[in-house]
């Protein structure tokens, strides 16, 4: 504690000027827009609020698309992460190095690169593009477009927050699982699965917060077709760039909703890091 | 360990053979897709698509914009790290917990709110915009929302390390006579230059890609693009004049170039802080 320990202990006024300051920075880089958000949104009440919801068409679709796509991209990127930590985790092999870096690399893809690289891979002029709509199956500016672009975005989130803590668990319980005799997925199911639940939770949720707000990459891929392929955040800007006084209220509308997820995201995570630590302090 | 445990524990097989599938279906084919597109340019043609007066004010307008973004969150990041280690003051955990929003918010979001901020009638705007500060809609409105975005990496990678600090030196420090500022300097400092390095590589990395936000607070005109909005502007274009579309994947050539180059920066980078804090 700082007050046991006179040397560590800062002045009195360069601890006010740093407190000061740390509040000053959250407050006007975080706190004031957030707050600013949700007045604009909520500024004419909750009936209006409603109404910019849910009255326009190409709105209420731009719901039900991200809700359909973020689920899928998830769902997709979690059995590949587990299936990617395990790999890396509990076994060695050549490459294990260059493959864990691999998985991080969709990170550090600029979201309007990722779109192109879909649109030239299967754009209608290319030719895997040109032979999936012969085959009638549109992939660009159609929702299996904005899948891809969104599971490649959140491509590592999972395998990235799974892989310390296969490290962490350790196998010993899986070891005495299989010489007990348990077949393979008896020991994933009955012993791995509960180990890594909070992790495996923290992955997917951060994962499909990501998932929800994707711009960029959709932006590409999308096409932008209002009512058919704009997602919530696309269709945020949309509204945001129409000229009437109820457009911009429906952006602000739909833009407190993603805030709201995001909102969301951020309470379970500080919720299944305490229980994180109340596990580990059990352990212990 | 490694013949053991594929002896003792199921799955290698299966797990690594899905893992290389759906990496080579997802990321890396569609990634060898771009390369090749670029390279229907002949040498000559490339170099002409990615220098052109244009595409050089995008990389110009990118990189000072994402490095001053990214030297402003130094020294935020530091201060509220140090802050958030050190002191106890009411409302701490909640700004703990707000300094991930910048993570969890989708961008597009953060770009509509802060252009609606700094607009001349918004929050700040009426009492900026007067002084001659015009941050939405201008090359300044891209910094200050690239410090959003990239605000929580310093923070996040100077704080553990701040808390791992060992008490002890820093008290021999001051018992051995040094003041607070000479122990500062010499005992914590170089400790936190490694993470701080990092979270600056990590807020530059991020703010070179950046789209989502920065499209809802630049004005728009020539001179104020982002090499991202240059890829999707030549994208566009791409409809009329054929050969666009090849000027799109040379530049996003060298924008992964260029990210792929930070991301083993940042790995190196990363070895060292932890061969530092053992």
């Amino acid at each position: 504690m700082p007050s046991d320990r006179p040397s560590r202990n800062d002045p009195w006024y360069v601890r006010y000027t740093l407190i000061a300051l740390t509040l000053g920075t959250v407050g006007l880089l975080i706190l004031l827009p957030l707050v600013n958000l949700f007045v604009q949104a909520f500024a004419e009440g909750a009936t209006a609020y409603w109404n910019s919801l849910f009255h326009n068409a190409d709105t209420r679709h731009s719901i039900f698309l991200t809700l359909m796509v973020a689920p899928v991209s998830v769902a997709l990127n979690t059995v590949f992460g587990v299936a990617a930590a395990w790999a890396i985790a509990r076994f060695r092999f050549p490459g294990r190095a260059i493959l864990t870096t691999l998985i991080d690399l969709p990170f550090s893809v600029s979201p309007v690169v990722v779109g192109l690289l879909f649109v030239v891979l299967l754009g209608s002029k290319t030719p895997l593009g040109g032979w999936l709509l012969e085959h009638d199956y549109r992939v660009i500016f159609a929702p299996p477009g904005i899948v891809l672009v969104t599971m490649f975005v959140t491509f590592p989130f999972v395998a990235r927050e799974l892989i310390p803590i296969f490290e962490a668990v350790g196998s010993e319980e899986e070891i005495a699982a299989r010489s007990l005799g348990a077949t393979g997925w008896q020991m994933f199911w009955r012993i791995t699965v509960p180990n890594i639940k909070w992790g495996l939770l923290y992955g997917i949720i951060l994962c499909n917060a990501r998932a929800m707000g994707e711009f960029g990459a959709v932006a590409v891929v999308s096409g932008k077709i209002g009512g058919r392929t704009d997602t919530m955040p696309l269709q945020v800007q949309k509204l945001w760039e129409g000229q009437s006084n109820a457009d911009t209220a429906s952006a602000f509308a739909l833009a407190s909703v993603l805030t709201l997820l995001s909102l969301a995201t951020l309470f379970i995570k500080v919720g299944i890091e305490r229980k994180f630590r109340d596990e580990r302090t059990k352990i212990e | 360990m490694s013949t053991v445990n594929r002896r003792v524990l199921p799955g290698f097989g299966l797990s690594l053979g899905y893992t290389m599938f759906y990496l080579s279906l997802l990321v890396l084919i569609p990634l060898a897709a771009c390369f090749w597109k670029a390279a229907e340019l002949s040498w000559a043609d490339f170099w002409e698509a990615v220098a052109t007066p244009r595409a050089i004010a995008a990389y110009r307008l990118t990189f000072t914009a994402s490095i001053t973004a990214a030297a402003v969150n130094v020294v935020l990041g530091l201060i509220v790290a140090w802050t958030l280690v050190r002191y106890e003051f009411p409302g701490k955990r909640l700004v703990d917990a707000l300094v991930d929003i910048p993570f969890a918010l989708p961008t597009a979001v953060a770009g509509m709110i802060y252009a609606n901020v700094y607009m001349p009638n918004g929050w700040l705007g009426q009492f900026l915009v007067p002084l001659g500060i015009e941050a939405a809609f201008s090359r300044t409105g891209i910094v200050v929302v690239l410090i959003f975005t990239g605000f929580p990496f310093v923070v996040r990678t100077v704080q553990p390390v701040l808390e791992d600090l060992d008490a002890e030196t820093e008290e021999a420090a001051g018992v051995l006579g040094a003041n607070r500022w000479q122990t500062f300097r010499r005992v914590i400092l170089p400790s936190l230059i490694p993470p701080t390095l990092t979270g600056f590589t990590l807020a530059f990395a991020r703010a070179v890609g950046e789209y989502g936000s920065v499209v809802f607070i630049s004005p728009n005109t020539p001179g104020t693009e982002i090499a991202p909005m240059l890829i999707l502007a030549l994208h566009l274009e791409s409809a009329q004049r054929e050969s666009a579309a090849s000027e799109a994947a040379a530049i996003a050539v060298v924008l992964l170039v260029a990210s792929f180059t930070l991301l083993i920066l940042i790995n190196l980078l990363e070895r060292w802080s932890q061969r530092h804090a053992q």
